[in-house]
């Protein structure tokens, strides 16, 4: 498949959302809403439950699986609101000292007046920062659309798995196409050029862990999620705060391919 | 020093405002600090100048400078945009960082430069401000950030979305020692610069009228289907919705920096 038919799938209707991935994953639930400044949002799910007896804070963006469900969740798309609920529910896993685990799907967050009026910036800001010094553990899952700074406000994370087929990328293909090229029919050629895939995500540092996709078993997928996330989680536990957060520090520091002085400085050695 | 070269490169020139195309010399516009004598607009203004205006003289030592941009993903047009902006602005990416005193009290700073790329964060305004708060964490002082952005930089893909969670997770370190972070947001601070250390100062200025959002207008007009108010997204838009501490105007932002800076300084004593 091309990254583009990549990211035409990650929208098929069909595919599993949010809800499939709780539901398939996470045991004992108990949902909480709101994010006790302004409203709940319905674009992310979240709650408290079990990951076979280790108790979790779950936070996960969901599209919707039908109009009615899609036109609710802003077809994906969370508001201040929602991230200020998702970082609520991380404030509360640090006091309690359990681990928190976000699956992520958005095209990018909602992009409408209201968003803009009760700080969109300023609600992602806040999760990205707040999300690096949280003292307790962190993995985020993209199973389907990682959309930009929409995405990262629930992916400053320990670890970062891609599903299979999931893309990852900084601009949507067509938003790209658009400034590019004033032309947002090109958005294969932009997904191309952006380099969107698991794979390069993998090859870039931004994901630890390919989840395959199993299409005719979605128990056996959710099975593969489960393990990786208690191997990786019990792995994390064992660490003290301060190592814990200076490891997710470097996570990140790492980023960036520049030049200095003559001399190409990066840990990728990406290869087109 | 090559800046002072700089000025003095540019000082015979004229500049016109962009909204009453009125002309100007450089000289007159420096003295009015780059707000038009006619019509009161601000106009942008490069890293140089900016820190020509806020920070004392011959205070300012410029570091992390030979950074320069790799078109590592050979993304269409990325190479010769770089060229551009390079030979327009002498700059060799969108910030420029150091550190220097401002009426006395040592800080960081970094000044973004919309004349570069309309200053888009990629690798090199990532590490460049992410060493700006590192310098800053080590020597115990303050930065002052000067943004302007037109959000991640898409020819460097995902590697330019990580900037924004590198810069953050520095300024992160940095207030977590007790140190001060002032923003001073500018015309345009957009998309992931929003997203990002934009939003994460202990104190939020914001110049007069400067454009500060996180979507486009033109994508926020298309989903909301309706026309935005004039003001939408200006800074006195997100005073008044919450998201900033003050506007300054620029003839008082050096005595609204340092009352900020006295009332942080370490030695706390009533006299």
């Amino acid at each position: 498949m091309t990254p583009y038919e990549k990211l035409k799938l990650t929208r098929q209707n069909g595919r599993p959302t949010g809800v499939a991935f709780i539901n398939g994953i996470i045991d004992d639930r108990i949902e909480l809403h709101g994010d006790r400044r302004y409203a709940e949002d319905a674009a992310i799910i979240s709650g408290i439950g079990s990951l076979d007896g280790m108790p979790v804070t779950y936070i996960a963006i969901e599209k919707g699986v039908d109009l009615a469900t899609r036109m609710k969740t802003n077809f994906g798309c969370p508001k201040p609101e929602g991230y200020r609920k998702a970082l609520r529910l991380m404030k509360q896993a640090e006091k309690f000292g359990r681990p928190v685990v976000c699956f992520v799907d958005t095209s990018g967050a909602y992009p409408g007046a209201e968003a803009e009026e009760r700080g969109q910036g300023e609600a992602i800001a806040e999760n990205i920062i707040e999300m690096l010094g949280l003292k307790t553990p962190t993995i985020s899952v993209v199973i389907g659309e990682g959309g930009s700074g929409g995405a990262l406000a629930l992916c400053s994370s320990d670890r970062v798995y891609m599903m299979e087929n999931a893309v990852y990328s900084v601009i949507s293909p067509e938003g790209c196409a658009s400034i590019l090229w004033k032309d947002a029919s090109r958005a294969e050629d932009a997904a191309q050029c952006l380099r969107i895939t698991a794979d390069d995500m993998k090859n870039f540092g931004v994901a630890e862990t390919i989840i395959p996709e199993n299409y005719e078993d979605f128990a056996a997928t959710c099975a593969v999620i489960k393990q990786n996330l208690k191997d990786d989680l019990n792995e994390l536990l064992k660490k003290d705060t301060d190592t814990l957060l200076e490891e997710r520090y470097l996570r990140f520091r790492k980023f960036g391919i520049y030049e200095e002085n003559g001399e190409t400085h990066g840990t990728v050695a990406y290869a087109l | 020093m090559i800046f002072d070269k700089w000025i003095a490169a540019f000082s015979h020139e004229k500049l016109t405002c962009g909204a009453c195309k009125k002309e100007f010399s450089v000289k007159e516009l420096r003295k009015a600090l780059y707000i038009c004598p006619e019509c009161n607009k601000y106009m942008r203004i490069g890293g140089r100048e900016r820190i020509n205006q806020v920070v004392d003289k011959k205070s300012f030592e410029e570091f992390a400078t030979g950074l320069s941009s790799v078109d590592f993903l050979e993304f269409p047009g990325y190479s010769d945009k770089l060229t551009k902006a390079i030979d327009a602005t002498g700059e060799d990416d969108a910030v420029i960082c150091g550190h220097g005193t401002v009426n006395g009290y040592p800080c960081a700073i970094f000044v973004m430069d919309s004349r570069f790329m309309m200053a888009s964060m990629g690798s090199v305004v990532g590490e460049k401000i992410t060493r700006t708060f590192e310098y800053a964490t080590e020597h115990h002082i303050p930065v002052i950030g000067f943004t302007a952005s037109g959000g991640a930089r898409m020819q460097e893909g995902i590697i330019s979305l990580m900037q924004m969670a590198k810069c953050s997770a520095a300024v992160k370190k940095h207030s977590t020692e007790g140190n001060l972070y002032i923003t001073v947001l500018t015309d345009p601070t957009t998309g992931g610069v929003t997203a990002s250390f934009a939003m994460q100062g202990d104190i939020t200025l914001a110049e007069p009228n400067a454009l500060v959002g996180f979507a486009g207008r033109r994508v926020v007009e298309q989903t909301t289907k309706s026309q935005l108010p004039d003001n939408f997204q200006s800074a006195e838009f997100i005073l008044e919705h919450g998201f900033a501490d003050a506007i300054v105007p620029r003839e008082e932002l050096i005595d609204t920096l340092t009352t900020i800076l006295k009332l942080h300084r370490k030695e706390q004593a009533a006299g």
